[in-house]
């Protein structure tokens, strides 16, 4: 297939692959390098301190959910179902009669973990794929690219549906557990990330100051660790930080078809999926996990963008 | 230009056959026992599974059995559905068109406005329509599609009685929703790319040149500009059906549509693995070819593509 | 999108009998880009005058606002962050400041035509050079498509390019970098403008191929009797060609001078500076001058003569009065023609 066509992910990081943040080893230069520069610029854009809070908060939420609510999330009395939102349960009830408010605040972890694993493992494919290729050549990148175009043929939804339908209970029903979600996710998720680190790497090597070590007799590695990588990391980290946005909207997508994560676990996906069945008889649970799960893709989206921006030197 | 067209063509052959494979070794072998799978918790009759073992050549090799799968589908035989009994090509040609209708609406939604958005936000950055766009995106790209499927049903459907409900029995009307949130998502990306190209292109020098030679603006930005602009555009296209698909799966679900998604999702309800297979290989096949013509149009817009 | 503009209202002879005036005259002109850093004052009172037949070289290090004069008069700028605050611009009797966006247009390219530094990059990618020479005729003249691609041939071998009927539809990537600059040149010529504006038309290029368009550059001004701005900052070019020099620094011309005796007696410590820091074949062996310190930050221009932190000669009055563009005479006072220095010290620069 092509090597142009460009995913989502890379879509929206465009540009970013032909920045490269410049070697800051000469120390004495008074002149501010382009990333101190960019992390000065990225810490005064409202964007990303909107972004960041509520990360922040979000993260919070995820590891200490009994600070927040001391409901049991599963403690439900069908007497209240579909109970609107009221002083005691601000979230209301849902079908089942469970506090909508406590399933939200305990849905959180699952969806941040899935996003964040996630994305950390298809960094770790993506990234070490996109490097060797990139930095190797030759029949290395050949092979590599040949991979990547491969996975790239799979529409990730599509790919997802197909392996975790395969993840059964004993009673034979779908039921994928957490990790099994994210390795699914992950293996079907790599591909724009080893594209553009593969693209930032190639570029970077070319870079004067690379051909510049190698003739000083820079070792292999050194020039892959010392100057290649962190010069091309950046827009890996860009990606990486929309994608994480994106995995928690598929993670939802998932267990909204029925594949991925079940009841009785909670995930934000899940609790939509259970209430838009009944949409008619009230909208509270629908929206509020809905709402959460918008708020937190947004906030990871918003940050990818306001970094990107920020090391963007063509847009300034 | 016709050795690109060659060359891009041979590129994708082992591709096509790396992806298949894929999908054929995921959908038959991580299944368990498809001939089980079909009758559920009863035993399977003996001859039966003789029959079908037969049949499916499932005591092949599995290199044998993905030639026997491969060879089909390259003269267009994608298998037979065992839940249904009927070819999947069959089933195929019924629920193509209605997914090709959804897909369509959804292509020219995402296009057109997205372009349009994305270049006048990209043209005046800072403005109030730029940071509407801006926002407005990042939105939409942030609500999971199958959400916005649901508040657009419930909505625009139900309460305010805009579109129909569901169903395909209103003629092309029917379809116009389906398509508006499938093609939302791509919509918000195609106008933030589109901005971001735009606005770096303003910024070129041979946009620079175009002025100095004394072009009315209209020209500077209708040819210089925007046919530069395009071309990331275009090349987020070719990615973006793949993406089309697996919405299809969800939209389709939502709005009742008999098309491909629709059919792939109860293939996979009722463990109909061939049809599975069948119905992926499809959407792969047209995912692939619509990336090599994305490619090639890549090529026209860009020469510096075309020559190297 | 096909706006075809009809001759413009400016009169067009250009062998001066009818329109005695500089061709273009630049009155005190004063640019600044406001950034978010702070009000960078690009350009803070510059005059030149170019007459038909007559090349103006403008020389200055990058930032001292010799290309930002050229955009203004162009009217190119990027508003915002770029404004001109004061001055005017004369082309032909006709203050362009004061035209309306659309008559300012139909004047570049048809009247005012200019040349980019890095052709890669100044001319589109992803059109062919033939169709962008064409714009030019189909632009301004209304010209079709075809007859457009007519003039486009032509236009190409006048510039010396080979096989040009063959190579009229090939994209700007297909060519070498000297043919590239061609192209940018031909472009420029294509409405047999009255004045080219040249933004350092030879920097990207290889030394002998330098050479080579520059003699084309000097050879088609002649012919068609255009006046030429010549924006560099490499002195050797400029000593071939060139009729006046204006040195600019930080937004200031510092000297005018014919192009002879400005090499003969600079009058002013920075030209001294740049002339004894070209390398010369007869002082081989001793060490090579070069003026100390770096170009001032535009957002902080150092207070009186913006040389003074760099300069040799600098006294008291340097840091405190800014050193105004004064008339340079002979010892006894004869006049110079065209001679001008903006420096307190002018007569020990050139006289001591």
């Amino acid at each position: 297939m092509s090597n142009t066509t460009k995913s989502p992910e890379e879509a929206f990081a465009e540009g970013m692959a032909g920045t490269v943040v410049p070697d800051v080893s000469s120390k004495q230069d008074k002149t501010r390098s382009l990333a101190q520069d960019a992390l000065r610029d990225l810490i005064r854009r409202p964007m990303f301190i909107v972004s960041g809070i509520l990360i922040v908060a979000i993260l919070i939420i995820a590891s200490f959910p009994t600070l927040f609510t001391s409901v049991d999330p599963l403690a439900c009395d069908l007497k209240h179902s579909m109970e609107g939102p009221s002083g005691s349960a601000w979230f209301g009830y849902n079908f089942q009669g469970c506090d909508v408010y406590s399933q939200t605040i305990y849905g959180t972890r699952n969806s941040i973990i899935v996003g964040v694993l996630t994305t950390i493992f298809s960094l770790i494919i993506g990234g070490l794929v996109g490097v060797l290729g990139g930095f190797f050549g030759k029949w290395t990148d050949a092979l590599l690219s040949f991979v990547t175009n491969v996975f790239f043929g799979l529409p990730l939804l599509l790919a997802a549906i197909v392996i975790l339908n395969n993840f059964r209970d004993e009673k034979g029903m779908r039921n994928a557990g957490v990790m099994a979600v994210v390795l699914t996710l992950s293996v079907v998720g790599w591909m724009s990330m080893a594209r553009v680190m593969r693209g930032a790497v190639m570029q970077v090597k070319q870079a004067d100051y690379v051909a510049a070590a190698r003739s000083l007799g820079a070792s292999t590695s050194r020039m892959m660790f010392r100057h290649v990588l962190p010069n091309s990391i950046t827009p890996l980290i860009v990606v990486a930080t929309i994608s994480l946005g994106a995995v928690i909207g598929a993670e939802a997508t998932l267990s909204f078809l029925g594949i991925g994560i079940r009841p009785p676990a909670i995930s934000w996906g899940v609790m939509i999926s259970e209430a838009q069945g009944r949409i008619s008889q009230g909208l509270h649970p629908l929206l509020f996990p809905s709402g959460m799960l918008t708020i937190t893709v947004l906030a990871f989206i918003m940050l990818g963008d306001a970094v990107r921006d920020a090391f963007d030197p063509k847009l300034r | 230009m016709g050795r690109f067209v060659i060359r891009r063509i041979l590129q994708m052959v082992p591709v096509f056959i790396g992806t298949t494979l894929i999908v054929y070794f995921l959908v038959t072998q991580m299944g368990g026992d498809p001939i089980q799978n079909l009758y559920g918790e009863k035993p399977v009759p003996d001859n039966i599974r003789a029959t079908l073992t037969a049949q499916y050549h499932l005591d092949d090799p599995f290199f044998v059995r993905y030639w026997y799968y491969f060879s089909g589908l390259l003269q267009g035989d994608f298998g037979e559905s065992i839940a249904q009994g009927r070819p999947i090509a069959e089933l195929l040609v019924e629920a193509w068109p209605e997914t090709l209708k959804v897909a369509g609406v959804a292509f020219v939604f995402e296009l057109v406005i997205g372009v349009v958005a994305g270049v006048l936000a990209g043209m005046r950055r800072g403005s109030f329509i730029d940071n509407l766009v801006l926002v407005s995106t990042l939105t939409v790209i942030a609500i999971p599609i199958f959400v916005l499927g649901n508040v657009g049903q419930t909505f625009l459907g139900q309460e305010w009685g805009l579109f129909p409900v569901a169903g395909t029995d209103d003629g092309f009307i029917s379809y116009l929703l389906p398509g508006m949130v499938l093609g939302s998502v791509s919509l918000a990306y195609i106008a933030r790319l589109a901005r971001a190209s735009v606005a770096e292109n303003l910024r070129a020098d041979y946009i620079r040149t175009a002025k100095a030679k004394g072009l009315p603006k209209s020209r500077v930005i209708g040819i210089h500009v925007l046919r530069n602009s395009l071309i990331p555009v275009v090349t987020y296209l070719g990615a973006d059906l793949g993406s089309l698909m697996g919405g299809a799966i969800v939209t389709e679900g939502i709005f009742n549509i008999p098309g491909v998604g629709f059919q792939l999702f109860s293939s996979l309800n009722v463990e109909d693995g061939p049809a599975v297979v069948g119905f992926v290989s499809l959407l792969v096949l047209v995912y692939l070819i619509t990336a090599l013509v994305v490619d090639m149009l890549y090529a026209v817009l860009d020469p510096r593509i075309r020559y190297e | 999108m096909t706006t075809i503009d009809k001759t413009a209202s400016v009169p067009a002879p250009r062998d001066g009998a009818t329109f005695d005036g500089p061709l273009l005259d630049v009155r005190d002109l004063h640019v600044e880009f406001r950034t978010r850093e702070g009000v960078a004052k690009a350009v803070n009172g510059v005059s030149y005058s170019v007459k038909a037949g007559e090349t103006l070289a403008v020389l200055g290090e990058s930032g001292s606002g010799k290309s930002v004069t050229a955009q203004a008069i162009m009217g190119i700028l990027d508003t915002p962050p770029g404004f001109v605050t004061k001055g005017e611009i004369v082309f032909r009797g006709q203050d362009m400041l004061k035209m309306s966006d659309e008559e300012h247009r139909k004047v570049r390219g048809s009247k005012i035509a200019m040349i980019f530094q890095d052709a890669l990059s100044s001319l589109n990618p992803v059109l062919s050079v033939g169709y962008q020479l064409g714009e030019m005729f189909r632009v301004h003249q209304g010209l079709s498509k075809k007859e457009a691609k007519v003039k486009a041939i032509e236009l190409m071998d006048r510039v010396k390019i080979p096989a040009a009927a063959a190579r009229v539809n090939d994209y700007p990537h297909q060519f070498s970098g000297g043919m590239r600059q061609r192209i940018m040149i031909a472009m420029a010529l294509a409405l047999e403008p009255d004045l080219i504006i040249a933004d350092e038309p030879t920097t990207a290029l290889d030394v002998t191929v330098q050479a080579q368009v520059m003699d084309l550059l000097a050879e088609l001004q002649r012919e068609y009797n255009m006046g030429l701005i010549l924006i560099t900052h490499d002195l050797g070019v400029v000593a071939d060609v060139a009729d006046k020099i204006a040195v600019m620094y930080a937004g200031r011309i510092v000297e005018q001078a014919p192009v002879h005796e400005l090499y003969k007696r600079p009058a002013h410590p920075y030209t001294k500076g740049l002339l004894e820091s070209i390398p010369r074949l007869d002082q081989k062996g001793q060490e090579l001058y070069a003026i100390k310190g770096l170009p001032p930050n535009l957002l902080k221009i150092p207070s009186g003569c913006a040389f003074n932190p760099r300069c040799p000669k600098a006294d008291d009055v340097c840091r405190t009065d800014i050193p105004v563009l004064v008339p340079v005479t002979e010892q006894d006072g004869t006049d110079l023609p065209g001679r001008g220095s903006a420096c307190h010290f002018w007569k020990e620069t050139i006289h001591g």
